[in-house]
């Protein structure tokens, strides 16, 4: 592969293309020549990175757990400094009767999407094998839960009395708070997840002149830089950090109780059509 | 150590207020402790702090470090000036922020305000006469008593037709300074909102002149071609002091002559009301004009030649056309004399023979006060259209 960087990113939203544009425009002003791939989904995505086909992948954290099965030598070279440390909640109405999570047992548990890492597989996960009855509100299947589309209509649901319970990321409570859907009082939350770490850049193998370039310029990307707060805001970030692994550990055990992947990277999951 | 206590108000419904304000009272890295007993409050603290640069300790008790994102977000920023002056040269990047506003770098440029230079754009007069015309503003439902004036049929003929040629004079007054009212910075608000009002002061001319015309159920009169020859000359003049020169000082300058006319002859209560209002604003108009092509042709020495290259211009390329239509002169004939007896059309022809010495004599004067010599001023007043505006 060419001093090109070629990063792939998953278009789960218009606004990635603005977002990678400017990151790359910002890039090559400094000298570094990167370019990028979009995908309709992370399995391509991480697929192509495995065959050396990208330089990097912007990876979701299922993304980062299948290429790391796939080839043991995926490194996380850079991560937000918000994918770090979350969590995802377990919530009921205010006026719900259950009070923690094993009084779920027989009720209806609305999910995201089939492979939201943080609205369905790691809430799933921490309820273990509790006989509940899972209602997955599946939008956006094949971009790993980043179209929260799914975590919103599953807490819709749980404001309307359809289910008995929601998952979702944290910080989706907040927002959904604020978009209405569950005004604040409304609703009580009876469990939160581990911690866990959100996307990271992966990359295969050792390191490279142009790749440690591309690391460190993102690295070095300062808030106080007009020219590059746009591009921080739009990412959902105030500075990158250098990736670390030891934030996926609740996902690696949700994706083998649940059977998305097997341990060598293949999709497993049943009714998983990206 | 800062503490902090939130009560019982959540993250989702106001607390972040209460930190934002105490977190902004620290330096990066000071610490605050939070407590409060919101049942939330201890996911949404991370989640907020996390999503704000803050870090955020679990505890106990519950402490926010401040993080650098809020002073970096203004690092760099600058003031747009100060509120109560105007500078040399207003800059792109200040957008459309308001004079003398923080402004956070990074935003997009302003496009297309390229009149941005005080000498160019600034007058003294614009904020007092931008005040005048803030409550100078009337309302022309309550302003003009529109009773119907019962006038001899052809007398009404010749109003309608003076308010039809009146009414796209002022089109042409409003579309002139609407077109550069986007191109002149906003640092330079006074002027900005001086124009402002007199768009809206000719769209309120425009509207008294059409009710005018209609009053009694005529048909409106003749555009003649050579009468909007002569305003698309206006209309099209790309540079903006000249545009002002030609429309403001000798354009609505004749004008003002054209309207006290108007007053003094008018057939009909209601056509000398409508052309007295007009005339308090468009001699407002005027002043400005005056106000700040003086102030620009003080610091800017050639700024009399381009003027006067914009009017010869304007001139030449007029030198064809007709000027004022046949049937506009006549009616203002008419009108004077408000009868057709022989001797008050007499009378008629005369009084308009006084308007247009009176209108030359005021632009005249104008082009003195703006520091043209008495020759200079003669000769530039005949090349003015003959259409009067």
């Amino acid at each position: 592969m060419s001093d090109t960087i070629v990063l792939g990113a998953v278009a789960y939203d218009p606004k990635v293309v603005t977002i990678w544009d400017g990151f790359r425009a910002w890039l090559r002003q400094r000298g570094c020549d990167m370019d990028y791939v979009l995908y309709s989904n992370y399995e391509r995505q991480v697929e192509d990175l495995v065959a050396r086909r990208l330089s990097v992948a912007w990876n979701s954290p299922l993304a980062w757990v299948r290429a790391r099965r796939l080839d043991p030598s995926a490194q996380a070279v850079l991560m937000r400094d918000t994918d770090r440390d979350l969590t995802s909640v377990v919530v009921v109405r205010s006026d719900s009767p259950v009070n923690d999570v094993a009084e779920l047992a027989g009720r209806v548990v609305g999910t995201g999407a089939i492979d939201s890492p943080q609205a369905t597989l790691i809430p799933l996960d921490l309820m273990g094998e509790l006989p509940i009855s899972v209602r997955r509100f599946d939008v956006g299947i094949g971009l790993h839960g980043d179209h929260i589309g799914g975590e919103r209509d599953a807490a819709r649901a749980l404001a309307a009395g359809e289910i008995d319970a929601a998952c979702m990321i944290d910080a989706n409570h907040l927002r959904f708070a604020a978009e209405g859907i569950l005004p604040a009082g409304s609703t009580r939350v009876i469990a939160q997840t581990p911690l866990y770490d959100h996307c990271n850049m992966t990359a295969l193998g050792g390191s490279s002149p142009a790749l440690e370039q591309f690391t460190a310029l993102l690295l070095g990307m300062d808030y106080a830089d007009a020219t590059a707060r746009p591009l921080l805001d739009l990412e959902g970030l105030t500075r990158w950090v250098p990736g670390r692994t030891s934030g996926y550990e609740p996902l690696e055990s949700a994706v083998d109780r649940a059977g998305f992947y097997d341990r060598k990277g293949e999709v497993t999951a049943d009714e998983y059509r990206p | 150590m800062s503490t902090i206590d939130l009560g019982s108000l959540g993250v989702d419904c106001g607390a972040h207020l209460l930190l934002d304000r105490t977190l902004s009272r620290l330096a990066p890295g000071q610490k605050v402790e939070v407590s409060g007993t919101d049942v939330n409050l201890g996911f949404h603290l991370p989640v907020w702090a996390r999503s704000r640069g803050h870090r955020f300790v679990s505890g106990p008790p519950p402490t926010i470090v401040r993080g650098d994102v809020d002073s970096n977000r203004l690092s760099g920023a600058i003031r747009a000036g100060v509120t109560s002056d105007v500078v040399d040269q207003a800059p792109a990047s200040w957008g459309l922020a308001a004079r003398g506003a923080l402004v956070e770098t990074g935003g997009p440029p302003l496009v297309g305000a390229d009149l941005n230079e005080r000498d160019v754009v600034w007058s003294e007069v614009a904020p007092r006469l931008y005040a005048q015309a803030a409550a100078g503003q009337w309302d022309p439902a309550t302003a003009i008593d529109w009773t119907p004036p019962g006038l001899p049929a052809e007398i009404e003929a010749a109003v309608v037709q003076t308010m039809t040629y009146l009414i796209e004079n002022e089109q042409a007054a409003l579309t002139v300074p609407a077109r550069f009212l986007g191109r002149i910075h906003p640092h330079f608000r006074e002027v900005v909102g001086f124009l402002a009002t007199q768009v809206a002061d000719e769209a309120r001319h425009v509207e008294v002149f059409t009710r005018r015309a209609g009053l009694c159920g005529h048909l409106l009169g003749v555009s003649g071609a050579g009468g909007r020859a002569s305003l698309q000359t206006l209309v099209d003049e790309p540079e903006w002091s000249n545009a002002s020169f030609l429309l403001s000082v000798l354009g609505e300058g004749s004008f003002l002559s054209l309207l006290s006319f108007l007053q003094r002859h008018a057939p009909d209560p209601v056509t000398a009301r409508v052309a007295q209002l007009a005339q308090v604003d468009e001699a407002r108009h005027v002043s400005f004009a005056l106000g700040h092509l003086g102030e620009f042709v003080t610091h800017r020495p050639v700024g009399r030649d381009r003027l006067r290259a914009a009017l010869e211009r304007r001139h030449d390329a007029l030198v064809s056309t007709s000027g004022l239509s046949a049937a506009v002169h006549d009616s203002l004939v008419v009108l004077a004399a408000g009868s057709w007896d022989p001797a008050a059309i007499g009378i008629g022809w005369e009084a308009v023979q006084d308007l247009q010495r009176d209108m030359d004599e005021g632009r005249r004067r104008r082009l003195v006060r703006l520091g043209f010599t008495e020759t200079q001023a003669e000769e530039m007043s005949a090349l003015h259209t003959k259409n009067f505006m």
